[in-house]
């Protein structure tokens, strides 16, 4: 069988799913059977890093592994029982508004005493704290934009124009040097990162898979549309000012300028696709589609849910005085020779 | 098609459209330059362009979104994309 020789390496198994799924690309194993995966924990490591090996299959793939996996339909039949207890944990951990505005709307205002991750970093924030953070927001950042594309094909007219423009944005407007996901390999640099895509799969904590499996669950499913316009839209919205404080961190602790410049182009760029996803892709859609509505105001509060639950872990492990990682990260690359050097 | 002329439905030398809102910037197609009361200009070649209203942003001309409304809550979110 055909397979991908390079690509990102496997990910240690975290339990009985992620090993039967992790044997089962590499040709070794079973697929989990379905009393494993209704006895895991929606949220927690096993099931979220089974899913997330079953997604990375439509963005990159794994090393040794048949990219024909992609479509196999008894690792499908796994995914959709992975999702479907994953959808559910989702809707039933998340408070709704009412509608769409009233979703929009909470996100429109800002807290004059925020006690999110964004402000711990801004006012106490080590470096080494926002290097954890970068290694494990880099499972997303590696690869921004890549989820929310899939919508494209299932929205038309004004929506998808507007979410086209958005995504022409954030994957550098034509050019290679700008797209964003570029603009996060050169903050990790600054920070001494290993910028390899996947390479920091295995540090990532449960609540960091949650969100990108999310995007991922929502990009993928057409019926999602709604709640993937709304997660956009609630991901830009907040974007703003988290990147504003992000860029303070940056520039506190001197992680370097491209660090801070991956912060500082995200207030400008996120100020104006705030704008353009409320104006025009949910206005957009929801004149087309006026029944999305519900799904695009789930989509808006399950962001905060899931942003919530990454955001308390992060804090309840630094306040501790312990790494929020899995496994600890490398000393800090030279930035200019690529060598470790103790920081 | 961009050379198309029958396709664009403003015709060459006709006003470009601006967006006004009472609260938020004023949303420009880009690129546009801006110059400032110093007589110094900037520039952005982004599709759309936010130009502060409010006065209060701290990359002034651009907006930062420091035009939002505040509340006395806690609150956070994700950031940069
Ligand atoms: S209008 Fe947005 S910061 Fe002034």
């Amino acid at each position: 069988m055909d397979y991908d020789g390079e690509g990102p390496r496997l990910p240690t198994a975290r339990g009985p799913l992620s090993a039967a799924v992790g044997a089962y690309l590499l040709g070794t194993g079973p697929l989990p059977l379905p009393e494993e995966v209704a006895a895991a924990t929606a949220y927690g490591d096993d099931l979220q890093l089974a899913l997330y090996q079953c997604y990375e299959l439509h963005y990159r793939g794994f090393a040794g592994v048949s990219p024909a996996l992609e479509w196999d339909p008894g690792l499908l039949g796994t995914r959709a029982a992975l999702e479907e207890r994953f959808l559910a944990a989702l809707r039933a951990g998340t408070t709704v508004h009412d509608s769409v505005e009233e979703a929009v709307g909470a996100l429109l205002v800002e807290p004059v005493h925020g006690e999110g991750v964004s402000h711990f970093l801004r006012d106490e924030g080590e470096l080494w704290q926002l290097r954890e953070y970068a290694a494990q927001r880099s499972l997303y950042h590696l690869k921004e934009a890549d989820p929310h594309a899939w919508v494209l094909p299932r929205l038309w007219g004004r929506a998808k124009a507007a979410m086209a423009a958005v995504e022409f944005d954030e994957y550098g407007g034509g050019r290679a040097d700008r797209v964003h996901a570029r603009l996060f390999a050169d903050l990790m640099t600054d920070l001494g990162l290993d910028t390899t895509y996947g390479a920091h799969l295995d540090a990532a904590s449960a609540e960091c898979l949650v969100t990108v499996n999310m995007m991922s669950l929502f990009g993928l499913h057409r019926a999602l549309r709604g709640a993937l316009v709304g997660h956009f839209a609630a991901v830009e919205i907040t974007s703003s000012p988290g990147s504003r404080r992000l860029a303070e961190a940056m520039r506190r602790t001197g992680a370097g300028p491209a660090a801070e410049r991956f912060y500082d182009e995200h207030v400008e760029a996120d100020a104006v696709h705030e704008q353009i996803v409320r104006h025009e892709v949910i206005d957009g859609l929801l004149e087309q589609e006026p029944h999305l509505a519900a799904d695009v105001a789930f989509g808006v509060d399950a962001t905060g849910h899931v942003e919530d639950l990454f955001g308390a872990r992060l804090l309840a492990d630094w306040r501790a005085g312990r790494s929020s990682l899995r496994v600890p990260l490398p000393a800090p690359l030279d930035r200019d020779s690529g060598i470790s050097v103790i920081s | 098609m961009p050379n198309s002329p029958s396709d664009d439905a403003r015709p060459p030398g006709a006003a470009r459209r601006v967006k006004v809102q009472r609260r938020g910037p004023m949303l420009v197609e880009g690129p546009v330059e801006v110059e400032l009361e110093d007589g110094t200009t900037v520039f952005s070649d982004r599709f759309q362009v936010a130009l502060c209203t409010c006065r209060r942003s701290r990359r002034f001309p651009w907006c930062d979104t420091s035009h939002r409304a505040r509340t006395a809550g806690p609150g956070d979110g994700a950031a940069g994309d």
